[in-house]
């Protein structure tokens, strides 16, 4: 088993990237650490073969919903996510057009999302992803696709960088 | 617009970033899931790697061992959950380097000797009273350490110290006055020596 500093120096970046598409930096930092603790409790007993990087997104798609909720019980949440986001706002800089990709991700429907964490933020196969999310390889196709789908049509007009 | 372009580039060197690091470490102790912890030190005789337990100091290594190796060996027979925490080694580093510099005689620092065990351990435990600048040879340590016969294993024992410079087995030396070999090489071991008899 190798010693956790080379999963960390080796996977940090991609939890990260999950996190931050799910929650905010500060959030995201809370989570990062948070993910591998969770990691360092469990990893003398992973199993040898298991996919460090999918179980790694796993953990880290996990701490992000458990902040979501916690916010969503907290007595002042989060402006609810709009039905599709306003698009000619003033003001429209990068750190809005963030908040609002992360709104419309949060938004996603469990599936759609988990398909779309794990395929495109942690790129992890299908067949990683389907295991993932107990469905059928096709159904985590189909769910990434939908997942982007209705990200992009959140984002069709957006500023563009 | 492609997928890559919903999504922010992936960040880089989270692993490096001293700020996340610490709060990665601090929650680690928090639930007492931090093993080991590591870091190397430059010094004389080329880079050392310093690995602690929460017991204490339980691994020095020079280089001629290769790190990477060590700290595999350590997952398998310590624990994998290691990390590289260099201010938690502040200590034992600061001592090290003023035993090189010559202001220092004696370590002050907690070890932790799990690696070895039986008469190994015995042997390392009597090297421990061996002063500074002083040396004994392989036979005298087998008399102290209660196996007078046992010169080869005392060989054995100096030969796999896990905690070399800290437990002194550079101080032990061949009946016939010749330094022996030093896990550190030969030339580091008569080094040692010719420091601590001209301080």
């Amino acid at each position: 088993m190798r010693p956790f500093e080379e999963i960390l120096a080796e996977h940090g970046d991609v939890v990260m990237r999950v996190c931050r598409a799910l929650l905010g930096t500060v959030d995201a930092d809370d989570a990062w650490a948070e993910t591998f603790v969770s990691a360092m409790r469990a990893y003398p007993n992973l199993r040898p073969d298991s996919n460090v990087r999918g179980w790694l997104a796993t953990i880290a798609h996990r701490k992000a919903i458990d902040v979501m909720r916690a916010r969503t019980r907290a007595p002042h949440p989060m402006a609810d996510v709009p039905e599709r986001i306003s698009l000619d706002r003033a003001g429209d800089g990068p750190l809005e057009r963030d908040d609002e990709l992360r709104a419309a991700l949060q938004a996603l429907p469990p599936k759609q999302r988990g398909a779309v964490v794990y395929r495109y933020l942690a790129d992890m196969p299908y067949a990683h992803v389907a295991a993932e999310l107990e469905i059928s390889e096709a159904a985590a196709r189909r769910n990434a696709a939908d997942g982007i789908a209705n990200l992009r049509a959140h984002y069709s007009k957006g500023p563009s960088r | 617009m492609s997928v890559s372009d919903l999504f922010d580039p992936t960040p880089t060197a989270t692993a490096q970033d001293d700020a996340l690091r610490a709060r990665l470490v601090a929650a680690a102790e928090r639930d007492g899931v931090l093993d080991i912890v590591y870091r190397t030190i430059d010094s004389p005789f080329g880079a050392l790697l310093l690995a602690a337990t929460p017991a204490g100091l339980v691994r020095v290594a020079f280089a001629v061992e290769i790190h990477d190796a060590v700290l595999a060996r350590l997952a398998v027979d310590v624990s994998p959950r290691i990390l590289n925490v260099p201010q938690r080694l502040d200590l034992a580093a600061r001592q090290l380097d003023e035993y090189f510099t010559g202001a220092r005689r004696a370590f002050e620092i907690d070890i932790d000797l799990q690696l070895v065990r039986g008469f190994r351990r015995t042997v390392l435990n009597h090297l421990r009273d061996i002063g500074y600048g002083t040396t004994e040879s392989y036979s005298q340590v087998a008399a102290a350490a209660g196996s007078p016969a046992a010169v080869r294993a005392v060989g054995t024992a100096c030969a796999t110290n896990p905690l070399p410079l800290v437990v002194p087995c550079h101080r032990v030396v061949r009946s016939d006055g010749t330094f022996g070999q030093y896990l550190g090489g030969a030339e580091t071991k008569r080094a040692l020596l010719e420091m601590e008899a001209a301080m």
